[in-house]
This record gives C-alpha cells, sequence and structure tokens, in this order.
C-alpha cells in the first residue's frame, strides 16, 4: 500500500494521536453455507493524519464516504486491515484485552443520536457512572455519585436530577447525558460523531458552545465528524474533506473553506446553502452530476474523476497523492489530492 | 382579486392523547399565490407538517382532529367538501412529496408502475400508454436510462433518484399546487442541491404554486418568495424572504438566524446584539467565536405556557408576555404606526409583500436591530 504523508500540522503541541495509511475492508460474501469471499467493501482506504493536543480536527464528507468508519477504528469499535494508530508512541491498532481497556480510558466516544444511544432502563446517574464499573481507579466507588453530579454540573444539567430516565429529558439534554458518560474517564481524546445533527437548530448552537467551552476547561482534543459543513467549520481548527475512503484535502479551516483546491471541495462547499438571500446571486453553484460510486467497486485512479469536470486520462491511470500541490502558494498551498488543484476565486464562500 | 391558490385560514388542530390534549396547530393562516413558493419554517413539533397533513387531508385521525379553520383551495374549502370530491383534486390538483421517499414508494411495485398508476387512475389511460406516460416522467426529472430502469424497485435506487421519483409522481397530473415536506433533509449536500434545483426548475416551468417545509434556514433563502415561521403550533412571523433575513420582526426568527454557523463566515462572525444578553465577545482560542443560542428548549404541546408561548426562551420577555397571547401584528415599514404594533391581523394571511409578527414588541425588536446595523 502506497504511503501517504500525514497532515500539515499547525501549533506546536505534540500529536496525541498519529494515524497512518489506516484501512478498513468489509469483506463481501456469497452463499449461505459456504461463504465465498467475492470482494471487499473499501470503507476506508489509506488515510493519516495527526491530532494535537487542545484541537479539533473536523472531517466532513457526504454519506457513506467512511468517516464513522474511521471514528470507530480511533475507539477500537473496529480492527483495521490495515495502517496503525499512535496514541502515546504506543500503536494500538493491534491491542487487546487489559492493554487496550487503559488505552481506550483516554479515548472516548459521543454518539450522534441521543435517542439510542441511552440505555431507556438505566438512570442518569447509572449511565454516567458505568464507566466506573470498568475502570474503577478514576473513582472510588463511594465518591461515584458525587462524580457523577460533578459531571452533570459540568455540562450543564441539574445535578438533582441523577435518578430521572432518559425519556425525561429532551434531545438537547440527552446529548448533554451522552457529552458526561464522554468525559467520565477524564479522556484525553473525544471522537464524536454527528453529535449534533440530530438537534433542533436552536438547541444545536448549545451543544457546540458546551463541546467548545469544554475543550478549553479539560484540554481535551477533538475529532469532529459531521456533514454539516458550516458547524465544522465552525468548530474545527483543522478540516479533512473525505470522499470515497480517502482524504481529498486536508488543511485550516481558512485553507479548506476560503481557498479549497480540491474539486471535490469546491463543490461541495458551492452546494451548501446559506441563509442569505442576496447570496444566491452572487455565489456560483457547481452541480455535480451522478451520484457517489460504490466503494465495493470505486473508481481506478482518482476516486472523485467519474463526477469531476476536471478528469482527464490522468486521473484514471494515477492515484493523486495527499501532498501540497507544487505551485500553489498563500493559504492555496495546502495538502489537496488532486493532479489538477487550484484555487477558484469565485466559489470560494 | 382572484381567489388565492391555497388560503388557509385559523387552522387548529389538536391530538388526544393518553396525557391530555394536545394544541399541535393553534389557529394558523398561510396564503400561496399561483406560481409563488411559501416556505413554512419551524423545528421539530412546532406543527409545520401536521398543518400539511390537514391540508393534504392524511392527518391520522385518530388521535388528530381539526378543531377549526378553513382551507381554501382555488376559493373552496376542502375540510367541508366530501371525501370523493377531495380525492379528484388531490393529486390531480393538489400533489405532496415527503421527506422519506423509501418509505412513501410502494417496495413490492416497480416504481414505473407506481408512476403509470397516476395516469390510469386519474386520467383513466390504458395500462399501456400509462407505462410510456411514466417513462416519459422519469426521463424529465432526469433519471438515466428511464426505459430501463421503470422496472427497478424503489430499493434499487439511491436516495437521490428515490427524491426524483418522488418528484415525478407529484408532479405527474400537473398539479397547480404542491407541498413539498422536507423534501431534502435525508439528502447529502451535493445531491440536495440537484434535487432543489430540479423543483425549482419545474416550479418555473408549469408556474405551480410551492409550499415548501423545511428547518433549514439555508434551503429557504435560496427557492422562497415568503417565509412563514412556525412555533409552538403557530405561526410567530410572516414576511417576504429578504425582510426576514434582513430585519427579522421576531425575537424567535432573530435567535433562529443568529444561532446557525455559517460556511461563508470565518472567525469573527458577525453578531448582532440580543436584548439585554448584548454582545457574545469572541471566546478563548476558538474559531469561530461562541455561538449565539437560544436558552432551553421547545415547549411540549400538552403544556404550552400561557401568553406567548416563546417566552421563557424570549430576552426580550416582559410580564405582558407571560399573560396575553400576542395577536399577529401587522408589520409596517420602519417609523411608522404606533409605538407598540398596529391593530392586529385578522384570522387570515397577509398579503402578498405584507409582514406580521406575533410579537408584543415586534417594534422594539426591530429598532433594536436597526440601531445595532447603524
Amino acid at each position: 500500500m502506497p504511503s501517504t504523508p500525514s497532515m500539515p500540522e499547525t501549533g506546536t503541541a505534540e500529536p496525541v494521536l498519529e494515524v497512518r495509511d489506516l484501512a478498513k475492508h468489509y469483506p463481501l460474501t456469497r452463499g449461505v453455507l459456504v461463504k465465498r469471499r467475492i470482494g471487499a467493501v473499501r470503507a476506508v482506504d489509506t488515510v493519516s493524519f495527526a491530532l494535537r493536543r487542545g484541537e479539533t480536527l473536523g472531517i466532513v464528507g457526504e454519506s457513506g464516504c467512511g468517516k464513522s468508519t474511521v471514528a470507530k477504528l480511533l475507539v477500537s469499535l473496529e480492527r483495521p486491515t490495515a495502517g496503525t494508530i499512535h496514541y502515546r508512541g504506543e500503536d494500538i491498532a493491534g491491542l487487546s484485552g487489559r492493554a487496550l481497556r487503559a488505552v481506550r480510558r483516554n479515548i472516548q466516544m459521543v454518539f450522534q443520536d441521543p435517542y439510542t444511544s441511552l440505555n431507556p432502563r438505566m438512570t442518569v446517574g447509572d449511565i454516567i457512572g458505568e464507566p466506573f464499573e470498568i475502570h474503577p481507579e478514576v473513582a472510588p466507588k463511594g465518591d461515584r455519585r458525587r462524580t457523577v453530579q460533578d459531571l452533570l454540573d459540568v455540562v450543564g444539567l441539574n445535578p438533582e436530577h441523577i435518578n430521572r430516565y432518559p425519556h425525561q429529558f429532551s434531545g438537547g439534554q440527552r446529548q448533554r447525558i451522552g457529552i458526561a458518560r464522554g468525559l467520565a474517564l477524564r479522556p484525553e481524546i473525544i471522537v464524536a460523531d454527528e453529535p449534533v445533527s440530530a438537534l433542533d437548530v436552536s438547541v444545536q448552537a448549545q451543544v457546540v458552545n458546551l463541546m467548545e467551552g469544554l475543550q478549553d476547561e479539560f484540554n481535551l482534543s477533538y475529532i469532529f465528524i459531521a456533514h454539516d459543513l458550516s458547524v465544522v467549520r465552525h468548530i474545527s481548527d483543522r478540516v479533512a474533506v473525505m470522499y470515497l475512503g480517502r482524504f481529498a484535502e486536508t488543511g485550516t479551516g481558512r485553507e479548506i473553506y476560503d481557498h479549497p483546491t480540491h474539486p471535490y471541495t469546491q463543490a461541495l462547499l458551492s452546494a451548501v446553502p446559506v441563509p442569505d438571500p442576496g447570496a444566491r446571486t452572487r455565489r456560483e453553484r457547481i452541480l455535480l452530476t451522478g451520484d457517489v460510486p460504490s466503494p465495493a467497486n470505486p473508481p481506478s485512479g482518482c476516486r472523485f474523476r467519474t463526477r469531476c469536470w476536471k478528469a482527464q486520462e490522468r486521473c484514471a491511470a494515477e492515484v493523486p497523492v495527499l501532498a501540497v500541490p507544487p505551485g500553489l502558494a498563500g493559504a492555496a498551498a495546502h495538502a489537496s489530492a488532486c493532479h489538477f488543484a487550484e484555487e477558484r476565486a469565485e466559489v470560494s464562500a | 382579486m382572484a381567489a388565492r391558490l391555497l388560503d388557509v385560514r385559523d387552522l387548529r388542530v389538536e391530538f388526544r392523547t393518553r396525557d391530555g390534549i394536545a394544541e399541535a396547530v393553534g389557529g394558523v393562516s398561510y396564503a400561496v399565490e399561483a406560481g409563488q413558493t411559501l416556505a413554512v419554517l419551524g423545528e421539530s413539533g412546532s406543527g409545520k407538517s401536521v398543518t400539511a397533513q390537514a391540508i393534504m387531508g392524511i392527518l391520522d385521525s385518530p388521535p388528530g382532529r381539526i378543531t377549526g379553520g378553513q382551507v381554501l383551495f382555488q376559493g373552496r374549502d376542502l375540510l367541508t367538501m366530501g371525501a370523493e370530491e377531495r380525492r379528484r383534486i388531490r393529486g390531480a390538483a393538489l400533489a405532496m412529496i415527503f421527506q422519506d421517499a423509501l418509505s412513501a414508494l410502494n417496495p413490492v411495485i416497480p416504481v414505473g408502475a407506481q408512476l403509470a398508476e397516476m395516469y390510469e387512475v386519474h386520467r383513466g389511460m390504458s395500462r399501456k400508454d400509462a407505462r410510456g406516460r411514466a417513462v416519459e416522467l422519469m426521463d424529465r426529472v432526469r433519471i438515466p436510462a428511464a426505459g430501463q430502469r421503470a422496472g427497478d424497485y424503489p430499493h434499487q435506487f439511491s436516495g437521490g433518484m428515490r427524491q426524483r421519483i418522488m418528484i415525478a409522481m407529484a408532479m405527474a397530473l400537473e398539479p397547480d399546487l404542491i407541498i413539498a415536506d422536507e423534501p431534502t433533509t435525508a439528502l447529502d449536500v451535493t445531491v440536495q442541491a440537484q434535487v432543489m434545483e430540479l423543483l425549482a426548475e419545474l416550479r418555473r416551468e408549469y408556474a405551480m404554486g410551492l409550499v415548501l417545509i423545511t428547518h433549514d434556514l439555508g434551503v429557504v433563502a435560496d427557492v422562497a418568495d415568503t417565509i412563514a415561521v412556525m412555533y409552538a403550533g403557530r405561526i410567530v412571523e410572516t414576511a417576504p424572504v429578504r425582510d426576514l433575513y434582513r430585519r427579522p420582526a421576531h425575537p424567535y426568527t432573530r435567535g433562529l438566524l443568529d444561532s446557525v454557523p455559517r460556511v461563508d463566515h470565518g472567525g469573527g462572525q458577525a453578531r448582532r446584539g440580543h436584548g439585554e444578553h448584548g454582545r457574545h465577545g469572541s471566546h478563548g482560542g476558538h474559531r469561530g467565536g461562541k455561538l449565539y443560542a437560544i436558552k432551553g428548549a421547545p415547549p411540549s404541546p400538552l403544556a404550552l405556557p400561557p401568553g406567548c408561548p416563546f417566552h421563557p426562551r424570549c430576552p426580550r420577555a416582559q410580564e405582558v408576555c407571560r399573560v396575553e397571547r400576542p395577536p399577529l401584528y401587522e408589520v409596517s415599514a420602519a417609523g411608522e404606526g404606533p409605538a407598540s404594533g398596529t391593530a392586529p391581523a385578522s384570522g387570515t394571511a397577509p398579503a402578498a409583500g405584507g409582514r406580521t409578527s406575533a410579537c408584543h414588541f415586534w417594534k422594539d425588536e426591530l429598532d433594536a436591530l436597526d440601531a445595532v446595523n447603524a
């Protein structure tokens, strides 16, 4: 597998997580009794990045691009087919048992749907306190109730509601409970998979603000996965745009949103509706044709070429590397996996 | 003036549940003229979809019940019409597009046959002719290789293609009005843009009226002529699209507009002063600064607060808001009219270009905005 360079790094803090050539292929089988392997869904295919302490890395992409699979790989809910995930210098991709449990304490997850990710038959206190059953060293038994109440307070819920059940809370409050559970073990990294997309607009802002506040308070590093480009821009230091299992373009928020060089990023940004009626005349819209190809049978070369207006023969033959394209300067000089990467002044939002 | 295409007047719907009576729609009035797009904007539970179901006559009853109001379609009240007469209008003159095409289409019948059924039932066409029209229609909504795909089942299409089939079905008999309930919410942004473009193009071509129900402030800005904002089963503001975004006359609308992060604004997003909340300073080290957030959550329709239903979340709330439910005031141009509100609008929707706001202090809200913008 070709090695791709990791993302350009900003800031000076040391990386807490380094991912190199990560891949996850799900086998496709046929037959009931004798299962024959007929192919694989390449959900994630050689993705590399580094996450620094206290920063937020946003991963955006459309449904099926593999962003949720990346999340599952990072918290070891899935085993990678290939590649390494280094946490504090140790490859955690192959760990199991006690060693894995120790690492998991530091990498926690917040799920998308606050209606299904909380057990309806457990009280809020039991839900948030459950991590302590597995990691008793974090909170001694006698102290747990108070620790849970502190956590409720931290996420802006009433500590007296510790004995209530999830159905007694609204969607936004449930997501706060999910965040409190993620915080319980005082992790260094939180992987949030679409944490606000199930919430109403007026409640989304509350949860985004809460996550930003907690990050400052506990010096957390976030992997923030979402399909909503506006929310990702707001919360992220660096952004990776994902398409069909690979990163198409990576850079700081300003580089990606104001100076995109990959055609897919440009099309994606131009398609985002903006709440400003005057904008419809100012912004040019790139309408992509067709749908995302199946990850079981991705196009050769560049994966975006089947929908790209710039595609040439070279795009079918040669896989573009995620690197800073030569000849680009300033904010446009960031990693972009396109043979013909260039800025389009009129599409930068 | 000729009768409006659709004129909903003081519509009321309630749901009888085990926990009591939920007032899902509490006196909604809106109107659409031929060839115009009305966007109904609201969060989940605001009653926007229930209103549409009541108009279409597909409200689940029980538990739902229409307790008052009129739905005038081309001058005739749909609610008092006989079932058979209403059925002839529905589909032929009034059609609906649903959010989830996979559950709205029949999974065991090929899509071509489902489309053809429209022509067989409403136009009495032969099966063969109807099939031909169905393929033409699929071609019209740009489904590639329509002839071959007419025999496919809904699950064999992608989400965007299924939504095109839904649109094709709604367009089949060239209706005068289409109600689209969150037509692109389940789709990815690039596909969403394709589908909205198609819908807008077809609407122009056939000069149809469109009611677009959505929670997405961005989608609405691009296509709507008029916007009606709903909250807790009521319309809180109606305005032409540009006025609503530039000078919202209700604190809820303004809160919504300010709480969405913008993809076209980087750090230091422009913030407008918010009543006593004042300006939010930039937030330590964070990219976009702190977002404005409306406090609290929408109320349960089983227990609506007295007075203005928004008052527990409103930065502008006064004593009168807790006691007196604000009527829909007519919003006049800046500088005119008395300090707080003019004569309340009656139970009809404002004329095209008119504005209404259900806030006792809409004038103060506008003045505060102008002061910040000045």
